[in-house]
């Protein structure tokens, strides 16, 4: 047995932080809360308020510009079709309104961390291990603080997500960074290319591909969660899923697991197409 | 018209650089300096005077520190002590913003594995310089296509770099620099990629371009025929050191030292191995 006078427990000061921290600060998350709710709302009432061929006609040009291939933007019309004839139509759009919601969170957070960390040693030591304590630990570890600040719904679904989903996109933005042909950098320098310039004329364009793969897996990561969030009531397809388990439900519960799996293709498919590099073989100077 | 004067100037790497240093000043050797403080010397006292208008050429074989030499004069490498001069004032003083004024309007480079953006057309490459000083499109396009049509790429200028052979793109590469605009062009082993047919054809055009155009172009090869070709002056390079300067004709009627006498011959060995 290890010797119980050793024992130091963080488990009084962390609650003591959380309640100190909802009491005294509530109003902060109330007001960060409301922000992305509406953002969340507002997609939700666009995509949920467009009539369905629309959203088809949508991605399937959506696929065609990132593939230029029929038969991709053929699969995506069918599968999406499936979707609606499965009657999972209403909850796949809320469930597509929470993933865009984070997505966007997570471009919006991940790809200026991820050129800060490979521009700076000091950032990458401290970020690196983060990084990796946000993909180990297990979500309910923060889904229930998140819950306590931001209260039941969509908000602490969101950043669940984001916590979760994050780290893949910050790491590929860092590794795409890094990866640009350190000549072209010195040439763009030797003429006089101030960091700015350098940044977004340069290796920004240069990375895309492999922003593009980390923005994939950030996706795949953050439709992996729908299940989870739907346990701290985000609506969607998660929550059937889970109404399934719970009522014993096998079909049901299916139904909307092949939902959430055609979303994850349809999505899988389009990004990628998106990362592949417009010119083959662009990466030869 | 621009002087180039290096003064003096010492570049080791590693992090013990000051004690480096003050070794290398009190005449240890390379191999010396890094067995005791683990860092290598990259140039050791070099001084140079590289005269306006003229082709320098500096040679030595890869390590001799000739490419760190020639990053010192628009600053990609700052040396570890010593001053690069350009045009009487020490360009190491010159801060983030009037470096990059000077490397706009006074200094350009040709890199040896052309260093192209591969994202960006022909065009686009050749007029980088033009529009990160901020020249609108249309007239860079005109300065752009000026230059294209002079290193024999009419009609490429919407071509991607890839492609392209390695010549067509070295060209793109010269023509680059020269659509910069400034006094001074740096060569880092800019034609050793090519192969011979397209190299000695390359050579003829800098020549050609240098007499039309009278810039100093300083340039770095370990090619001793492609530097007496070229050459109006040569620096040979040896372990970051300067071994000798001097025109063509002196570099093979009085070399230095054996080191230099050992190219000269085999040089001069060449034809009669070829019949």
């Amino acid at each position: 047995m290890f010797p119980d006078s050793l024992n130091l427990s963080i488990r009084a000061p962390v609650n003591e932080f959380i309640q100190a921290l909802v009491t005294n600060y509530g109003w902060v998350f109330k007001a960060i809360s409301g922000v992305i709710l509406k953002a969340v709302l507002f997609i939700e009432w666009i995509l949920r308020g467009l009539p369905w061929w629309l959203v088809i006609l949508a991605f399937m040009a959506l696929a065609w510009q990132s593939s230029k291939r029929w038969t991709l933007t053929l699969a995506v019309g069918v599968l999406l079709l499936a979707v609606g004839v499965l009657g999972l139509w209403d909850l796949t759009m809320q469930t597509l309104a929470l993933m865009l919601m984070a997505t966007i969170v997570s471009v919006v957070i991940g790809v200026p961390i991820g050129i800060l960390v490979a521009k700076s040693r000091v950032v990458r030591n401290v970020t690196l291990p983060v990084l990796d304590v946000m993909q180990t630990m297990p979500s309910f570890v923060y889904l229930i603080p998140a819950l306590m600040l931001f209260g039941l719904g969509k908000v602490p679904a969101i950043l669940a997500t984001i916590i979760y989903a994050v780290p893949p996109l910050i790491r590929l933005t860092d590794l795409g960074i890094r990866q640009v042909d350190g000549e072209v950098v010195e040439a763009a320098t030797a003429f006089g290319g101030s960091p700015t310039q350098i940044l977004f004329g340069v290796e920004l364009p240069l990375a895309t591909p492999t922003i593009m793969a980390g923005l994939n897996q950030t996706i795949m990561m953050a439709l992996s969660m729908v299940v989870v969030a739907s346990m701290i009531g985000a609506r969607g397809l998660g929550e059937q899923v889970l109404n399934g388990i719970q009522t014993l439900d096998v079909g049901k519960g299916l139904e909307a697991g092949i939902g959430i799996v055609i979303l994850a293709i349809v999505l899988d498919r389009i990004t990628q197409g998106f990362g592949k590099p417009r010119t083959e073989d662009a990466r030869n100077g | 018209m621009a002087d180039i004067e290096i003064r003096n100037v010492y570049k080791i790497f590693g992090h013990d650089a000051k004690a480096a240093l003050a070794m290398a000043k009190d005449g240890l050797d390379k191999a010396d300096i890094l067995a005791r403080t683990g860092c290598s010397v990259g140039l050791n006292d070099v001084s140079l005077k590289i005269g306006a208008g003229k082709i320098f050429v500096i040679m030595g074989l890869s390590g001799s520190g000739k490419s760190t030499l020639v990053r010192h004069i628009n600053r990609l490498i700052e040396p570890t002590s010593g001053e690069v001069v350009f045009d009487g004032s020490n360009i190491l003083d010159l801060d983030a913003k009037a470096l990059r004024a000077f490397r706009m309007r006074r200094v350009s480079m040709v890199f040896q594995s052309f260093a192209l953006m591969p994202h960006r057309t022909v065009m686009q490459n050749v007029v980088y310089g033009q529009r990160v000083r901020g020249v609108s499109k249309a007239d860079a396009r005109e300065i752009g296509m000026k230059w294209i049509e002079t290193v024999g790429l009419s009609g490429y200028d919407a071509k991607f770099p890839h492609q392209l052979s390695g010549g067509m793109k070295q060209r793109v590469g010269l023509a680059r620099a020269l659509a910069a605009d400034t006094d001074v062009i740096l060569m880092d082993e800019a034609f050793s990629a090519l192969d011979p047919l397209i190299r000695s054809d390359m050579q003829d055009q800098l020549l050609q371009l240098q007499q039309n155009l009278a810039k100093t172009i300083v340039f770095i090869t370990h090619d001793l025929d492609e530097a007496l070709r070229i050459g109006s002056e040569i620096a040979i390079l040896k372990d970051g050191q300067v071994v000798q300067v001097g025109s063509p004709s002196d570099i093979l009627d009085n070399p230095a030292n054996d080191y230099v006498a050992r190219f000269v011959q085999r040089r001069q060995g060449r034809p009669e191995k070829h019949g």
